[in-house]
C-alpha cells in the first residue's frame, strides 16, 4: 500500500486523501439509492451525523469494539429513517427536497443541545455529545481496508440492484409514480426501504470517517455537507452505479489537486495580488466554476456509460469512418 | 393597494404572535417576558424574512426552480450597499438603491452563468439546482476575497443621518411594560411592505406583471402572444435580487454586523419562509415571514433560544405533513 501511495505522492495523494476519497464515494453511494427511485432527499448529512455520533459516542464513552459500534450508528440511523420516512416520503420533489433539510437541521440542533436538553428535562448533568465543541481526541482507528471494504460492500449492492427487483421497481418509480402503483408496485414499501437503506449507508460512513478524523463537531454536518453528498451523486450520475463512486472521488480529489498545481500562485500572479492567504476562497471559486461546467456539458454525469462509448468510439484508432472524405 | 394582502400581513403578523404565545402560557406554563417587546422584534425581523423569502418565491413561481445562490445575491447585495457608504461616502438613502441594483444585477449574472445554458437544454429540476450551488460557492468566494471575511458595520454617523432622532429609542409606555423601538427597525418594518405593496401591485397591474404571469402559467402561451421569455426570466431574476438587496441592506443595519456568511443563516429560514405560505405564492412569502420570525422570538424570549433553529424547522415539518402545500398553497398544484 505505502510504494501506491509514495507513487502517487506528486499528484497529490496520500493515504489521508484516499481515505476521504473513499469516505466521499460511499457518501455519494447513500444518496444515489434514494436518487435512484426519484426521491430528491437531502437528509443524508442527517444521517451521517446520527451514524458519526452514535458510533463515537459508544466507543469513547462506553467502550465498545469498532466494528460493533459502527454497526450500532447504521441500525441507529435506519431506525431514525423508518421513523422520518414514512411521513416525510409523502412529499415529492422540492417539497421533500426541503422537508429533509429542515430534518438535517434539526438533527444538528438537537446533537448540538443534546446534554443540555438532557439536563432540562432529568435535572443531571451529563456529557454524551459535548455541545457545540464536539468530541475531542477520538483515536483513529479506521483503516483504509476497512474503507476499501465498506465501499465494496455497498457497490457491489448498488451493482446487483440495477437488474433486481428492487432497482426496477424504483426505476419506475423514479420515471412516473402513479404508473408504477398501477403496475402493482407498492410504491409506499420502495421508497421507505431505499430511504432507509441511503440512511444506513451514509450512518456506516459516518461512524468511519467519526474514527478518522481526531475531531467531531455537530457543524460538519450541516447544510452545506448535504449539499456536497448531493453534488458527489449528481456529478458522477444518477442512473449507473459507478457514477457516485466517481463523483465522489473526484470532487474529494479535485482541491488536492489545484493545491498541487500550485493554481494559487498562478491565478494570483493574473489579478496581480498575494493570494496566499485566501486558499480556501480561491478553490471555492474553481470548485464551484467546475461544478457549473461539469453540470452544463456533461449531463449524464462523468461515467455515463453513454458519453464514454460515444467517446471511445470517436477516439478508437482503427475507425471504420476514417476513410470517410 | 390591494387590502386583501394588507389583511393577510397583518394577521399573520398577529396570529403569528398570539398561538406561540398562548402555546408558551397555557401549554407550558411560562411567563413570557415583555410580550409587547417581543411583538415588535417580530415584525421587523419578519419583514427581513419575507422581503427575502419573496425573491425565492417569485424565481419559484415564474421559473418553478429553486435558487440557491440567492442567499448569496442577498449578501453581495448588503455588501454593495455597505460599500457605497464607507468608499463612496454616500449617503444611507442612497446607498440602498444602490445596493438594491447592485444585487439585481448579481441575480442576472447569475441567471447568465448558472441557468441559462440548462434552460436550453431543457435539463432536469436537479442540475439547475446544482448549478445555482455552484453559482452560490463562486459569489461567496468572490466575496471573501474581495471585501475579506472580517465583520464590517455601516459607520455610526451614516445610520444617525436618517429621519428621526437616532441612538434615542423612541419609547413609550404599554400597560406597565417599556418597549424599545429604534427609528430604524421602524424604518425596517416600513421599508419591506412598501416594497411588496410595490410588487404586488407590478405583478397585479403593470403589464410587464401580466406578461409574468402568463410565462409562469404556461411558456408556449408566452410565446404565442409575442412575450420575450428570456426577457421576462432576465426580469425576474432582477427582481429578486433587487428584494435581496433590500433585505441584505436592512440586515445589515438591522445587525449591524456584515460577514460574506450572513446569507447561510437567511438561506434556511428563507426557504422555510416559503415551504410555510406555499411555494411560488407571493402571499404566502409574506406571512410566512412573520411566522417564522414569531415562532423564533418566542422561542427566545422563552429562554429556548438554543432551541430556536429546531422549534422552526420543526414547526416547517408538521406544517408539511398536515399541508403539504403550505399554508395558502393551492392544493394538488405543484405536486406529483
Amino acid at each position: 500500500m505505502d510504494a501506491v501511495f509514495d507513487f502517487l505522492a506528486p499528484v497529490g495523494l496520500n493515504e489521508t486523501n484516499f481515505q476521504f476519497m473513499l469516505i466521499a464515494a460511499i457518501l455519494g453511494c447513500s444518496i444515489y439509492v434514494t436518487l435512484y427511485g426519484g426521491m430528491f432527499s437531502l437528509a443524508n448529512a442527517g444521517f451521517m451525523a446520527i451514524g458519526t455520533y452514535v458510533s463515537v459516542v459508544l466507543t469513547q464513552r462506553y467502550d465498545w469494539p469498532f466494528v460493533p459500534a459502527i454497526i450500532a450508528g447504521m441500525v441507529a440511523g435506519g431506525l431514525i429513517a423508518i421513523i422520518v420516512g414514512l411521513p416525510v416520503l409523502r412529499l415529492s420533489d422540492i417539497y421533500l427536497a426541503i422537508a429533509t433539510i429542515g430534518f438535517g437541521e434539526v438533527v444538528v440542533v438537537l446533537i448540538r443541545n443534546f446534554d443540555r436538553i438532557y439536563e432540562e428535562i432529568f435535572d443531571k448533568k451529563i456529557e454524551i455529545t459535548g455541545g457545540g465543541k464536539g468530541i475531542k481526541n477520538i483515536p483513529v482507528t479506521t483503516d483504509t481496508l476497512h474503507l476499501i471494504i465498506f465501499l465494496l460492500i455497498v457497490v457491489y449492492f448498488l451493482y446487483r440492484m440495477q437488474h433486481s427487483r428492487f432497482g426496477r421497481a424504483l426505476a419506475a418509480i423514479r420515471q412516473d409514480e402513479t404508473v408504477a402503483a398501477n403496475l402493482g408496485i407498492n410504491v409506499v414499501y420502495y421508497k421507505n426501504v431505499a430511504f432507509i437503506i441511503g440512511a444506513m449507508i451514509a450512518a456506516g460512513a459516518g461512524g468511519l470517517s467519526g474514527h478518522l478524523n481526531r475531531v467531531i463537531e455537530p457543524d460538519d454536518y450541516d447544510f452545506d455537507r448535504a449539499v456536497d453528498i448531493l453534488t458527489y451523486a449528481v456529478l458522477g450520475g444518477t442512473t449507473f452505479f459507478i457514477g457516485p463512486v466517481v463523483g465522489g472521488m473526484v470532487l474529494r480529489y479535485l482541491p488536492e489537486l489545484l493545491r498541487r498545481l500550485k493554481v494559487l500562485s498562478f491565478v494570483g500572479s493574473i489579478v496581480g495580488r498575494d493570494l496566499t492567504n485566501e486558499q480556501a476562497a480561491v478553490d471555492g471559486i474553481i470548485n464551484g466554476i467546475v461544478l457549473i461546467l461539469f453540470i452544463v456539458y456533461l449531463p449524464g454525469g462523468l461515467a455515463d456509460p453513454q458519453l464514454w462509448k460515444s467517446l471511445y468510439r470517436r477516439l478508437r484508432p482503427n475507425n471504420t469512418q476514417k476513410g470517410a472524405p | 393597494m390591494n387590502l386583501r394582502t394588507l389583511f393577510y400581513v397583518l394577521s399573520a403578523i398577529f396570529l403569528g404572535f398570539l398561538i406561540p404565545y398562548l402555546i408558551a402560557t397555557y401549554l407550558f406554563n411560562k411567563e413570557v417576558l415583555s410580550p409587547e417587546q417581543q411583538l415588535a422584534n417580530a415584525m421587523w425581523r419578519g419583514s427581513i424574512y419575507s422581503l427575502f423569502a419573496l425573491g425565492y418565491a417569485l424565481i419559484f413561481s415564474i421559473l418553478g426552480l429553486l435558487n440557491l445562490a440567492h442567499s448569496s445575491v442577498f449578501m453581495w447585495g448588503g455588501y454593495i450597499g455597505l460599500m457605497s457608504v464607507l468608499k463612496l461616502d454616500m449617503p444611507i438613502w442612497v446607498a440602498m438603491p444602490v445596493g438594491m441594483i447592485g444585487g439585481g444585477l448579481v441575480a442576472v449574472s447569475v441567471d447568465v452563468i448558472a441557468f441559462m445554458p440548462l434552460r436550453r437544454r431543457n435539463a432536469p429540476r436537479i442540475s439547475q439546482l446544482i448549478s445555482s450551488i455552484g453559482a452560490s460557492v463562486i459569489l461567496l468566494s468572490l466575496a471573501t476575497l474581495i471585501f475579506s471575511s472580517t465583520p464590517k458595520r455601516f459607520p455610526q454617523d451614516s445610520i444617525d443621518a436618517l429621519p428621526g432622532t437616532a441612538d434615542k429609542p423612541l419609547t413609550w409606555l404599554l400597560d406597565n411594560a417599556n418597549v424599545r423601538i429604534t427609528p430604524i427597525q421602524i424604518a425596517i418594518f416600513v421599508i419591506p411592505i412598501v416594497l411588496m405593496f410595490l410588487l404586488e401591485y407590478m405583478v397585479n397591474s403593470l403589464k410587464i406583471g401580466k406578461a409574468m404571469r402568463v410565462v409562469a402559467f404556461n411558456q408556449r402561451i408566452a410565446r404565442l402572444l409575442s412575450i420575450n421569455v428570456g426577457n421576462i426570466f432576465a426580469f425576474t431574476f432582477f427582481l429578486s435580487g433587487v428584494l435581496a438587496g433590500a433585505a441584505g441592506v436592512l440586515q445589515g443595519l438591522a445587525f449591524n454586523s456584515m460577514t460574506p456568511y450572513m446569507g447561510a443563516t437567511v438561506a434556511l429560514k428563507g426557504l422555510t419562509v416559503i415551504v410555510l405560505g406555499g411555494l411560488g405564492n407571493i402571499r404566502g412569502a409574506v406571512v410566512g415571514g412573520f411566522l417564522v420570525a414569531n415562532i423564533e422570538i418566542m422561542s427566545i424570549a422563552l429562554g429556548y433560544g438554543w432551541l430556536s433553529d429546531a422549534v422552526v424547522f420543526s414547526s416547517l415539518f408538521l406544517i408539511l405533513l398536515v399541508r403539504p402545500q403550505g399554508l395558502l398553497g393551492e392544493s394538488g398544484k405543484m405536486r406529483a
